[in-house]
């Protein structure tokens, strides 16, 4: 009688400790899929190398225009200015701007020439929630600069 | 083809011979990311503008390879060098393959 009531203590125990190591299971899954819906700053690095290959981007050079925070997460305006004269041997190629915290890191590659008198430009892109939009600037001679920025969302772009 | 696709370009008329003029763009464009999911609980299809080139005389000036993470109705604002009169060439690359056009000219004095 006492071995029987002995035996069904430690399975009501075991049955805890199961219903217990499931939810955090389950809580681990949740957590686990929440960081794989959105690109994180290793898949911005993946599509930096993907863009301007193995090249080692310094800060500086490039000013980011954009609000600290935004209500609205379908247009957030978003400009740059990168500093160089823009001359026929010394100028700036591309810009490529990434979002560390939307479904696909990529944004938009703008590509100048001398034509361009100045690497400036500027629209609206849609970000997903509060993360740090990020610049990567390719010049002629092949040196690359990148800058990045915070931006709060309010209310996330990207639909459903 | 997206539905009412309108380009809008703003380029000043006049310039002086190698000042840098502000060019501004905006084409209406549903800009769908295929993220999206309609009343059927399907994901909407993307279909987004994925290019736009300038072109100046018929020299590359700017271009630029867009993303889903591109706003609805993409508004791009950008620079240029004008030495000389001539006429700005826009156009815009569906993912369906149409292309949208717009020109504007500029008399530089």
């Amino acid at each position: 009688m006492s071995t029987k009531q002995a035996l069904s203590a430690m399975t009501r125990r075991e049955a805890l400790l199961l219903a217990a190591g499931a939810t955090i299971v389950a809580a681990g899954g949740v957590v686990l899929k929440s960081g794989t819906a959105n690109a994180d700053q290793k898949m911005v690095d993946e599509s930096v190398m993907k863009l301007i290959g193995d090249k080692k981007p310094v800060d500086g050079k490039i000013t980011l225009e954009l609000p600290q925070i935004a209500e609205n997460g379908n247009t957030v305006p978003v400009g740059f200015t990168v500093d160089s004269p823009m001359t026929a041997d010394n100028y700036v190629k591309s810009v490529h701007l990434f979002a560390d915290g939307n479904p696909a890191p990529d944004v938009a590659s703008l590509h100048f020439t001398p034509m361009s008198g100045k690497a400036s430009a500027a629209t609206r892109i849609r970000l997903a929630g509060t993360q740090n939009i990020v610049a990567v600037a390719e010049m002629s001679d092949g040196s690359v600069f990148r800058a990045s920025q915070e931006v709060k969302v309010t209310i996330g772009g990207c639909g459903g | 083809m997206a539905k009412n696709v309108k380009p809008r370009v703003r380029v000043p008329k006049k310039a002086a011979k190698g000042e840098v003029i502000e060019i501004k763009t905006l084409i209406s464009h549903n800009m769908e990311s295929g993220r999206r999911k309609g009343k059927d609980g399907k994901l909407i299809p993307r279909s987004i503008i994925n290019k736009m080139d300038v072109t100046f005389n018929g020299k590359t000036v700017f271009t630029a390879d867009w993303h889903p993470a591109i706003s609805a109705n993409p508004y791009m604002s950008f620079f240029a060098k004008v030495e000389e009169s001539g006429e700005f060439a826009f156009k815009w690359t569906d993912d369906d393959g149409s292309v949208y056009e717009k020109t504007a000219t500029i008399t530089v004095a």
